[in-house]
């Protein structure tokens, strides 16, 4: 199955670095329209404003964590299907359980390379 | 058989008196530690005489505690320890935030020059495009350690924030009386923050995938 690069991709993190290098590894695996929002709170409220084929989401944020942004996303009739990555420093058994139960569709760990980045994506939208 | 249980005179347990001294210190956190000595120290004085052994022992272990709780406020006192909330962890703190800041500017610039290099790799031929795209994408990945030591930093703070808070605690036990308040208890997902963990407790994303894999 082929993957259109040109959908619309939402990152999401509270940190702009890493906000300016997730954008600039999507580039170079030519996704170019990349949309960006620094909370979960601003993420949910482009994500009912646009149409986004991606969602990668840090979980460490505030007002509202990535974590909540997916159980909203999940429970929104319109966005229940967006497929969401979650790119965080949280690596316990129990985070990656608690986002699975929250339905994410991949999970991975900072720090992390392109080509992991590449082959989640990839995976994911695959399946969507 | 197990041993019977050590009897005071008046027929309860040495366990039932400890549980009881437990109870009542608890219920009297800011109990000042001399006063607790010197009436125990009194109650020995006047009722010695008709102690059995075991309650004897048992009561001078409480005196020395009350000691102990007496030499400690003693060598606080002495380490002028208003230094370490006033002076020492806010500098500390302070230094850290320096660390972060400086660092996240540095990255900046590094993130701004590899950019400038992708620009000019679109005008270059396939193969030296390829060379010069795959040695920025090198350094994005490496420029993510800036998010990671952030991260570790902000442990580390909060982890000073919470000395200093527990240091003006035993400051204020020791010369207010004050109590100490119970802490909250954390909210469900405050529990999941816990930021990057250490290489040697940490799953890597090979773990994460298997784990994952594990729920299909």
């Amino acid at each position: 199955m082929s993957i259109d690069k040109s959908m619309n991709v939402l990152i999401v993190d509270d940190y702009k670095t890493m906000l300016r290098i997730i954008r600039n590894l999507l580039k170079q695996i030519d996704f170019n329209n990349v949309d960006e929002a620094t909370d979960g709170a601003e993420a949910l409220s482009k994500m009912r404003a646009s149409n986004y084929g991606l969602v990668i989401s840090d979980w460490n944020m505030q007002p509202m964590t990535g974590l909540q942004l997916l159980q909203e996303v999940r429970a929104d009739a319109r966005l229940k299907t967006t497929p969401f990555i979650m790119i965080t420093a949280e690596s316990k058994v129990e985070n990656v359980v608690a986002a699975k139960a929250a339905g994410v569709s991949n999970y991975i760990v900072k720090p992390f390379n392109a080509e992991t980045l590449r082959e989640k994506i990839e995976k994911v939208l695959g399946h969507a | 058989m197990p041993d019977a249980p050590t009897r005071l005179a008046d027929g309860s347990s040495a366990k039932a008196l400890s549980a009881d001294l437990a109870r009542i210190s608890s219920r009297w956190p800011a109990c000042d530690p001399d006063m607790v000595a010197e009436v125990v120290q009194s109650v020995l004085a006047s009722m010695r005489g008709d102690l059995t052994r075991v309650e004897s022992s048992l009561l001078n272990e409480v005196a020395e505690l009350g000691r102990t709780i007496a030499n400690a406020r003693a060598e606080i006192a002495a380490l002028q320890v208003d230094d370490i909330t006033a002076s020492h962890i806010p500098s500390a703190t302070d230094e850290l935030d320096a660390i972060v800041s400086h660092t996240a500017a540095a990255t900046d610039s590094i993130l701004e020059v590899c950019e400038t290099l992708d620009g000019v790799a679109g005008t270059l031929d396939t193969d030296a495009a390829a060379v010069l795209q795959d040695a920025t994408t090198r350094i994005y990945e490496a420029c993510s350690f800036q998010d990671i030591t952030g991260q570790r930093i902000t442990k580390v703070v909060a982890t000073l924030k919470a000395i200093d808070s527990k240091v003006g605690h035993i400051i204020a036990t020791f010369d207010n009386r004050e109590g100490r308040p119970t802490p909250k208890p954390l909210p469900a997902e405050e529990s999941l923050l816990n930021g990057p963990q250490l290489p040697a407790s940490a799953m890597d994303q090979s773990d994460i995938d298997k784990l994952l894999a594990s729920f299909d």
